[in-house]
């Protein structure tokens, strides 16, 4: 698409471009290229050495390693539990609220605010109420005969930063399945009522359909947050603990990188989470255009 | 209309009650927590759920700093608190600037190599932080932008969704306005002043809320151009405050968590029509 009345000058879209390209060719082209080549690159943890090349022999390194092939389950893991409980809990709150006549408003406002708050914020959230011995929660757990400690189970652990990532998530979910909600034409509604659809019925034959581009836009947007922007939550609640239980991508190319100093393997990391981001973003531009053509 | 049904309206208000219970409950008890004293949290199972009166000594050692009874010295929140604030400013206005610029040259201009730049700055949404974290550091650390307010900011402020944003508004204003805009004797940048900037006042407002929010709750990214604490920004204060001492003083953890995100928290409050905006628009 372009417009038909076009500016001439040679020089000035030139200067207009030219803060942005300058930062994205210095702080995005040339470090990701950085990383490429380095991926392919090998040094000893000193410097002492010139690197030298071996070729794709860090990343033959790399799915060789079982931690690193534990840390891509437990991604796996981590992303599945937030995505299908944020979505869930979400649609839920969404439908309700979309529902109600009174004080919809009200309730809106009191559930979208956690999008304003740090992932580290939300982490100390969730910690406070589980840390023991003073945690409400972990003392309701134990009062019932389940004894809570996120620091020696790996699966308490995973649940902690999963409900962490899920409360902060939510808020988000919900504007956009209210959104989606709204633009649901009210006489389709209508026209099934008056056949005789049960409010059930109503909800999975017409407005779940409905809502199934929405629902599949933030499955993408979902599994990105929980790939990514969870990074925060996991180094403050957990540090990727017990042992590396708990250890998402992301943090490990942090933890590889800058605490144990293996530039070739947490570059190779990087190379493989690119493209990671890369996969997801063409799958959600294939969306995009699937959506253009309803 | 469809028929009401009592039970179910009934139903949805105990479930949005229950979910808005949920949302609050643990802001709720990090701010008891923040009005208690550190001896009264760890000795206490569970944390009472009434306030304490340590309240304004919990903020005045999170804000100001100070050494407690336990021996820790805490470092004071008030700078960090500045340091994010002018971090998220710098990074939500920056994004605008230089995207609202190159938008309009991508829309108004034609010249050479124009798929080649548009191409360029799509393929940057495929890049975050998080996946080139090692060499983006190296270069940070190579132009002496380590523990700089440039360093902790520049890296962030290139933006692919804003530059689409407004590129899309941009070609869906009408040709007629610059068509008249030439016929006034008016050059390119004295329309992109006088009429393209005011038409997109809703859409700058809007991408303000959001991008404030993304720069003031960054953390792996000052986390690793930030070793002086004078530079840290309060997300980190926090994760300071946990780790830096071996005897934790919880209430100032709370203290710090709480006044960490009112800021933000605020701005999505009382801007809540552009919040919503953006958020919608920036997805598209």
């Amino acid at each position: 698409m372009e417009k038909r009345v076009l500016f001439r000058s040679a020089w000035l879209p030139w200067l207009l471009i030219a803060p942005q390209m300058t930062i994205i060719l210095v702080f995005f082209f040339w470090p990701a290229g950085q990383a490429l080549h380095q991926s392919v690159l090998q040094q000893d943890a000193f410097g002492t050495t010139a690197a030298v090349f071996v070729g794709l022999e860090n990343f033959r390194q790399l799915f060789s390693d079982p931690t690193y092939l534990a840390s891509f389950k437990t991604t796996a893991v981590f992303s599945l539990l937030v995505a299908s409980l944020g979505l869930l809990i979400a649609l839920l709150l969404a439908v309700m609220a979309n529902r109600v006549v009174r004080g919809a408003p009200v309730y809106k406002t009191l559930l979208i605010w956690p999008y304003a708050v740090a992932p580290v914020v939300a982490g100390v959230l969730w910690l406070m109420m589980f840390a023991s011995p003073y945690g409400v929660v972990a003392y309701a757990l134990q009062q019932m005969g389940l004894p809570w400690d996120h620091l020696l189970n790996a699966n308490h652990a995973m649940a902690l930063i999963v409900m962490a990532a899920v409360w902060k998530q939510i808020s988000y979910n919900f504007l956009f399945f209210l959104a989606g909600l709204q633009s649901i034409p009210h006489s389709m509604i209508e026209a099934a009522t008056i056949d005789g659809a049960t409010p059930w019925k109503r909800f999975w034959s017409i407005v779940f359909p409905l809502l199934s581009p929405t629902t599949f836009f933030l499955l993408v947007i979902n599994v990105v947050y929980a790939f990514f922007d969870t990074f925060a939550i996991v180094d403050a609640v957990t540090h990727g603990g017990p042992g590396k239980e708990t250890a998402i991508l992301v943090y490990k190319v942090y933890y590889d990188g800058f605490k144990a100093q293996d530039m070739g393997g947490s570059a190779a990391q990087s190379v493989v989470l690119m493209i990671i981001v890369i996969a997801l973003t063409v799958v959600q531009f294939k969306y995009v255009e699937k959506k253009v053509n309803y | 209309m469809i028929q009401r049904n009592p039970i179910l309206d009934f139903v949805s208000h105990l479930i949005l009650g229950i979910g808005v219970l949920v949302v609050i409950f643990p802001v709720f008890i990090t701010f008891i927590g923040s009005t208690q004293t550190a001896e009264q949290i760890t000795s206490s199972n569970p944390i009472s759920l009434w306030p304490g009166n340590n309240f304004l000594e919990s903020y005045r050692l999170a804000l100001f700093g100070g050494k407690t009874s336990g021996g820790s010295t805490i470092a004071p929140v008030a700078p960090m608190l500045w340091v994010s604030l002018i971090t998220a400013l710098t990074i939500a206005i920056g994004k605008i600037i230089i995207s609202l610029l190159s938008a309009f040259a991508i829309v108004y201009f034609r010249f050479p190599l124009k798929n080649l730049v548009f191409w360029m700055i799509f393929i940057t949404l495929m890049l975050p932080v998080e996946v080139r974290i090692g060499p983006t550091y190296a270069v940070v650390s190579s132009l002496h932008m380590l523990n700089t307010y440039a360093g902790l900011t520049v890296p962030l402020i290139a933006s692919a969704t804003a530059t689409f944003l407004f590129r899309q508004f941009f070609l869906t204003v009408p040709d007629e306005l610059v068509e008249a805009a030439r016929i006034d004797g008016a050059g390119p940048m004295r329309f992109f002043w006088d009429v393209l900037l005011p038409l997109s006042r809703t859409s700058i407002a809007a991408l303000f809320v959001i991008q404030f929010i993304y720069g003031w709750n960054q953390y792996l990214w000052p986390l690793l151009v930030t070793t002086n604490e004078d530079m840290y920004p309060v997300v980190l204060g926090i994760k300071r405050a946990i780790f830096g001492e071996i005897y934790v003083e919880w209430n100032v953890v709370m203290a710090t968590a709480i006044l960490a995100m009112l800021p933000p928290a605020l701005v999505v409050i009382l801007m809540q029509k552009w919040f919503v905006r953006g958020l919608v628009d920036t997805e598209k």
